[in-house]
């Protein structure tokens, strides 16, 4: 009987053929969104909270999840993506609290990065490498 | 007021007077022929609490040859630390003796000579006897099970891990954590925990859907020993859905979630935790590395990578145990707790010689139950070694060559790949292959073998992606496997480079020729992690046919890996 190169990677996991892409193509858009979002402000590493898996359990759908206290608006990006930008949340004045999470695919091994924009209009980044595996094997 | 640094280090001085490195000094006991069971069980004891760890038993009822790595390197920060050290090298770093018992059960050195003269290690029977000595000497001694302990057996194949359960609750732990208990279905997890007395802790298992905690699972429980209240937080290997198949257990996530790990510290502190242990099966580096990034956790109780470490290695004041694996060893640990702090500890890793050791009366009989229905399937010879068939080390093992070899001749392949579990003990040369030797190495749920073609380019990309598993600098982004066995092909792989670029020289053994990127090559394997598994038959059913036909097993020594950037 004969697999299919999909069921034999041995070890499931879609994405994980991406692994190995050349991801600096997708680094221009990255940059590209990054800057549309400060609109002109630096961006300071620090100040916000980034929850993402070391390494994922299933590539398509990564629990990532964010706490930016005081920012009014927070975009997660996947910097390894053809399309870099995941989500935006915006956060009026009478939010309780700054939190948001989210799922979303991942081409391959890459940063997830999340930007906040603060009231004062200042933007904050904070950056998470996750793993993208063929799995099996272990233990 | 010493400080805690302070008096471990003189407690590791004042040990070393003793020369109890944590083995005991019995080696001249034992060349006169002296090492007895109260030499094993002599124990200087300190303070309130004692810990009894065990873990990876990997469900051995009965003692076993297990052979310690000869390859074991370590990566980024943990280079040359403990616990990849190996041979003569870790026989200088503690102080050993060559060819002494404590030699033979640390280190690979001799292995087959060795194992001639002081026998087995292991036994649950054994297990129990020590455990018992523990318990009459400190009554409220915790017994804590770092998992790994209902898969790895025939008996334990054929009772879904009944087996071992029986034969845990019989020895009472307080609690334990998970990995392979898991490719049980995550039903039968349920099922047994249901039905025992001991906790099943994990902080870590969360619900997959919803993200959260799984209400399932406790993350930690509260213990007294000696008066002082013990929290013991649950870490259940983070890459069950990743290394093994995550459909056995789709409702949980895992992962290492140290930030959940610093609050549960918190919690269980704020609710009046004196001493706060973690029962981890993250594997030593991932909790050397957690041990840096969560503070206030004061023992971290290892598995998962089966090292076994005479001495506790501390990691700012967080002090981290290995007790080794298959039930060759349980770690006695006992501590001094005033005030929230410990302010000294004596520490033994003890090494269960099975023909030193009186087995326990009670025990022995309970393992007997499990195993005489299954008598003449575990007892039956397929054939006989003249090899030394072990498994541990990153790279080929001979148990894997054997595998290999199998899968290449039975299923007509021209390369073969055999998952790197580090479970599975070893046989010397001159012994009987049984039913039981072969499960001991291949029992598991997922044990179907498959027959596909492959590019050169996908048998690249699939190991480069194990190599990151073991060799990422990182710790959190390794699995704690060890590199996944090939047979019928050599590579060359450069440890210190970064994934797609370790691998070179890949070529087949049978012509010299060099794999090419887009040629089709014939690939078996088992073990596959996809949903429904693999179609062929099982792993023990190919191996087996393979020994019958060869009658005796004798394996070239394998130089086809060549490994380089150490």
């Amino acid at each position: 009987m004969q697999f299919t190169r999909r069921d034999t990677l041995v070890m499931g996991a879609g994405a994980a053929v991406a692994t190995f892409m050349p991801l600096q193509v997708f680094a221009d858009a990255t940059e590209d969104v990054s800057a549309e979002f400060a609109m002109g402000e630096a961006i300071t590493d620090g100040g916000v909270e980034l929850t993402a898996p070391e390494i994922a359990e299933n590539g398509n759908t990564v629990p990532i999840s964010v706490n930016a206290p005081g920012a009014v608006a927070v975009l997660i990006l996947a910097t390894g993506n053809p399309s870099p930008k995941v989500i935006g949340f915006n956060f009026g004045p009478r939010a309780g609290g700054q939190t948001a999470s989210t799922r979303c695919r991942l081409a391959g091994t890459q940063d997830v990065v999340a930007l906040a924009k603060m009231a004062d209009g200042s933007v904050k980044r904070a950056s998470a490498t996750v793993k993208v595996t063929i799995g099996g094997c272990g233990g | 007021m010493i400080s805690r640094r302070d008096f471990l280090q003189a407690s590791v001085a004042a040990s070393a007077i003793y020369g109890a490195s944590g083995v005991g000094n019995w080696a001249r006991l034992a060349a006169q022929q002296a090492l007895t069971q109260e030499d094993l069980l002599s124990f200087n004891k300190t303070g309130n609490v004692t810990i009894i760890h065990i873990t990876d038993i990997h469900a051995q009822l009965k003692p076993v040859y297990f052979r310690e790595p000869e390859v074991n390197l370590g990566v980024g920060d943990a280079t040359g630390l403990p616990p990849h050290v190996t041979g003569k090298d870790f026989v200088d770093m503690f102080g050993l003796t060559p060819g002494s018992p404590e030699a033979y059960a640390l280190t690979y050195t001799d292995f087959s000579a060795l194992a001639k003269g002081y026998g087995k290690m292991g036994g649950m029977d054994r297990c129990a006897t020590v455990i018992n000595a523990i318990r009459a000497d400190r009554p409220d001694a915790l017994l804590l099970d770092g998992g790994d302990t209902w898969q790895g057996s025939y008996t334990a194949q054929m009772t879904k891990g009944q087996d071992m359960v029986n034969v845990m609750n019989l020895l009472k732990p307080e609690a334990m954590t998970f990995h392979w208990e898991f490719t049980l279905g995550s039903e039968r997890v349920r099922e047994i925990l249901a039905d025992v007395s001991y906790d099943g802790l994990g902080q870590n298992i969360y619900d997959k859907e919803w993200e959260e905690p799984s209400e399932d699972f406790k993350p930690y429980e509260f213990y007294e020993s000696g008066g002082v209240k013990v929290a013991v937080i649950g870490q259940a290997f983070p890459y069950m859905p990743i290394a093994n198949p995550g459909w056995m257990f789709p409702e949980y996530a895992f992962g290492i979630r140290d930030q959940h790990m610093q609050e549960m510290v918190e919690e269980v502190r704020a609710m009046g935790a004196e001493l706060v242990v973690c029962l981890s099966h993250n594997g030593f580096d991932v909790d050397r590395s957690m041990a840096s990034k969560v503070s206030g956790i004061d023992v971290i109780l290892t598995a998962h990578t089966h090292d076994a470490l005479p001495e506790p290695v501390l990691v700012g004041d967080t002090m981290l145990i290995a007790s080794g694996s298959n039930g060759k060893f349980i770690t006695r640990l006992d501590l001094d707790v005033q005030n929230g702090q410990i302010m000294g500890f004596a520490h033994k890793l003890i090494p269960i010689f099975s023909d030193v050791i009186e087995p326990d009366a009670e025990m022995a009989k309970l393992i007997d139950e499990q195993r005489a229905p299954y008598e003449a399937e575990l007892s039956e010879v397929l054939g006989t070694t003249d090899s030394e068939l072990y498994r541990r080390g990153n790279f080929n093992g001979t148990w894997d060559d054997l595998i290999c070899d199998a899968l290449i001749s039975e299923r007509d392949a021209d390369i073969a790949l055999s998952p790197g579990f580090r479970w599975g003990p070893s046989l010397i040369p001159g012994d009987d292959i049984t039913r039981e030797d072969l499960f001991n190495c291949t029992g598991m749920n997922y044990p179907n073998t498959y027959r596909s073609e492959m590019t050169g380019e996908t048998i690249k990309l699939i190991l480069e992606d194990v190599a990151d598993n073991l060799f990422n600098p990182d710790p959190y982004y390794q699995q704690g496997g060890d590199m996944v066995r090939v047979g019928g092909m050599g590579y060359h792989i450069d440890v210190s480079k970064p994934q797609g670029e370790r691998l070179t020289e890949m070529t087949m053994l049978k012509t010299g020729e060099k794999i090419e990127a887009d040629k089709t090559y014939i690939v078996s394997g088992w073990a596959s992690v996809a949903e429904g598994g693999a179609p062929g038959e099982p792993i023990w059913d190919v191996v087996e046919n393979h020994i019958k036909k060869q009658g005796t097993i004798s394996l070239e020594p394998n130089n086809s890996v060549v490994v380089t950037g150490v």
